[in-house]
């Protein structure tokens, strides 16, 4: 029987399997943020321990640090000494740190790939559950917790459950004005928000095949929203397009080798799944969520679904509409929006950008409506004036901020005020996510473009 | 290694708090503006900070956790328990509040390993018996459950209901001896180097 790309990544691995227990498997590359390493390090000087491979260990701090003058010290002091005790850690364990102002800053999902540290055939963790991001180039990589930091720490190695495989095919082609985010959150709204915790999928068929690196960055980003324990797409011609010369990957015969083992990664024909799952790109529309998870969402031409019939997911889905404001049969378009997020390791990439800039672009931004563009890092920052795009930005009323999650999460000072409505490109609309009371409509950058310009939540594809 | 620690776990019997929610995302167990600390302790006074609190800081007292009729060490959840973000910060605030076992019918990947490596017991249990531990608890907060891991059982001592429960049998041992990952694989070092110089990592 044939083997699938998780298959012959997972078993390339694995150093011991444990009879009745987890895989010991081997981590080629972990990243390391400020917020969940700190106890990780502190662990290791507890047990008198180094860094087993700070070669493999890379780190920059990203969730809570401020989005405007980073010149300045961070304003708060407890945020501070967060971002401090990472630039000590990493001194102290000899690890690579891209601080604040070093020109590979960024969100460690957009700074991994775009400096070539991410590679296909690898294992990738990191204290962060968008870490399926990277799967994105034929990689298992996977989100962990802080204990799980120090294990990768001090023994280059993890304890895991082999996870179960699945396949989503996605046939055919996305239409124009539908973008990966669409795609992500149909199959997440389809599968629901725990439909794949278990598994460890791999999108395939054309309409993934045809998708650009940061389009399937996005597509991977967003398997954790319905529980995947990663996401990952086959490399090919696409993949080493995209890596050639990045800092980081491998050059001359290293890179002529390493591409020859990565033709060999695709699954095999014979390869079975646990799970086959099939969609049509056709039936993708510009999506918007209307509950507090990711599963909780709709084409933007339909309406609210009615609740459920079994009662506890009833009670669920109705506590979730009372906080979100929105009644089941109700069109979400024409609702009034506050606040516009374009960020997030899901949306911060030069691309979405472009697709933000190409709707504003001749427009005005809304005045009622207060815009966060939020770049995933200070390369796509400088590849923004590069290619002008900030010049469309400003002349259409919007100002760009400095690399961060941001938003996203709302550690730092960018929080959405309790009551007020967002339409947010990142990933998560979980209560009190981007603010406490804050109520999140998580969509892809050209609805939050349109939402930005109109005021209200609009089909992109109509004005 | 034994690290001397980490807590034994045997058998527990309890009462419980039951929290009828589908779904509980780890930005509701802790919200992120309680991440920026760089400590493990503490966590347990923000656990569900704005589902046990207002925006004003008084204490919403229809909320599970300020009913005073309800106590116990064990918390009951609907299903899907801990999907969301990895923050460790989860499992430290529900252990640091007392609790040492979660029942659900169903947890998230990362939040389970993240209970288990800091020795709070997730239980799965079926639908049906979830929904009568709810419905039990509900109708008698003084109701009782037992969760006997070395047998890997769960009773409702109400009704005598019990049910088997997986889990797997090194973490397991790992629960009942109070051992950690990092001390099995500190223990394991040389095949660490073996496997770094076969494949020239």
């Amino acid at each position: 029987m044939g083997k699938t790309l998780f298959d012959k990544i997972w078993d390339a691995h694995t150093v011991t399997d444990i009879p009745g227990g987890p895989t010991q498997l081997y981590i080629d590359r972990h990243y390391c943020h400020e917020v969940t390493s700190p106890q990780a390090f502190d662990g290791l000087r507890r047990r008198g321990l180094k860094v087993r491979r700070p070669d493999r260990t890379f780190s920059t701090p990203d969730h809570n640090i401020p989005t405007m003058h980073q010149d300045r010290p961070i304003s708060d002091p407890v945020s501070a000494r967060q971002v401090e005790t990472l630039l000590k850690n990493a001194r102290e364990f000899g690890i690579t740190l891209f601080p604040l102002g070093d020109e590979h800053n960024g969100i460690i999902h957009v700074m991994g790939p775009e400096n070539g540290l991410t590679l296909p055939g690898s294992t990738i963790v990191c204290g962060d559950s968008h870490t399926s991001t990277h799967g994105a180039f034929g990689a298992v990589a996977f989100g962990i917790g802080t204990s799980e930091v120090e294990m990768v720490l001090a023994t280059q190695c993890i304890l895991q459950p082999r996870p179960k495989t699945m396949r989503i095919t996605v046939d055919g082609h996305l239409a124009e004005g539908v973008t990966a985010k669409d795609m992500a959150l149909y199959i997440i709204a389809k599968l629901g928000t725990g439909g794949a915790t278990g598994y460890f999928v791999e999108y395939a068929g054309e309409a993934v095949r045809s998708l650009s690196m940061e389009q399937r960055m996005t597509l991977c980003n967003l398997s954790i929203e319905m529980g995947a324990r990663g996401g990952m797409v086959a490399p090919d011609q696409t993949t080493f397009d995209y890596l050639k010369g990045r800092e980081y990957a491998p050059a001359g015969q290293e890179w002529e080798d390493a591409v020859a083992y990565w033709r060999t990664l695709p699954s095999d024909e014979d390869a079975v799944y646990d799970r086959e799952i099939r969609f049509s790109a056709a039936d993708i529309e510009p999506r918007v969520t209307f509950g507090t998870n990711p599963g909780m969402g709709i084409g933007i031409s339909e309406t609210v679904p009615a609740p459920p019939v079994e009662e506890a997911a009833r009670i669920s889905f109705e506590k979730s509409l009372a906080y979100m404001g929105f009644r089941s049969g109700e069109s979400l378009q024409g609702e009034k929006v506050d606040y516009v997020f374009l960020g997030s390791c899901t949306n911060g990439r030069i691309e979405d950008f472009r697709l933000f800039a190409s709707y504003v672009k001749g427009r005005r931004k809304h005045p009622d409506v207060t815009a966060w563009l939020v770049p995933g890092s200070w390369k796509v920052r400088r590849q923004i004036a590069e290619e002008e795009l900030d010049k469309v930005l400003e002349e259409a009323g919007f100002e760009i901020r400095q690399p961060g999650c941001s938003a996203c999460l709302a550690m730092n000072d960018d929080k959405v005020p309790a009551g007020c409505l967002a339409v947010s490109t990142s990933n998560r609309n979980f209560e009190g996510r981007q603010g406490p009371g804050a109520r999140t409509v998580l969509a892809g950058p050209l609805v939050a473009a349109a939402a930005a310009v109109n005021g209200v939540i609009t089909d992109p594809r109509k004005s | 290694m034994t690290d001397m620690e980490n807590p034994k776990f045997t058998i527990i019997t309890s009462r419980c708090v039951p929290l009828p929610v589908e779904n509980i995302d780890t930005d509701q167990i802790i919200p992120a503006r309680f991440l920026k600390v760089t400590s493990r302790e503490g966590f347990g006074e923000n656990l569900f900070r704005d589902w046990r609190f207002d925006s004003n800081g008084d204490m919403r007292p229809d909320f599970p956790l300020n009913d005073p009729r309800y106590s116990g060490c064990i918390l009951v959840a609907g299903k899907n328990f801990g999907c969301g973000s990895s923050r460790e910060h989860a499992a430290w605030a529900i252990a640091d509040y007392g609790f040492r076992v979660v029942i659900s019918s169903f947890f998230a990947d990362i939040h389970k390993n993240n209970e288990l490596n800091n020795f709070v017991l997730p239980v799965v249990v079926s639908d049906e018996f979830l929904a009568e531990l709810f419905s039990t608890v509900q109708s008698d907060p003084s109701a009782e459950i037992r969760v006997d891991l070395p047998t890997q059982t769960v009773e409702n001592l109400s009704t005598g209901r019990k049910e088997h429960f997986d889990i797997n049998p090194y973490k397991k041992q790992c629960l009942v001896e109070g051992l950690d990952d990092i001390g099995y694989l500190l223990s394991h070092s040389e095949e660490i180097d073996s496997y770094e110089s076969n494949n020239n990592k």
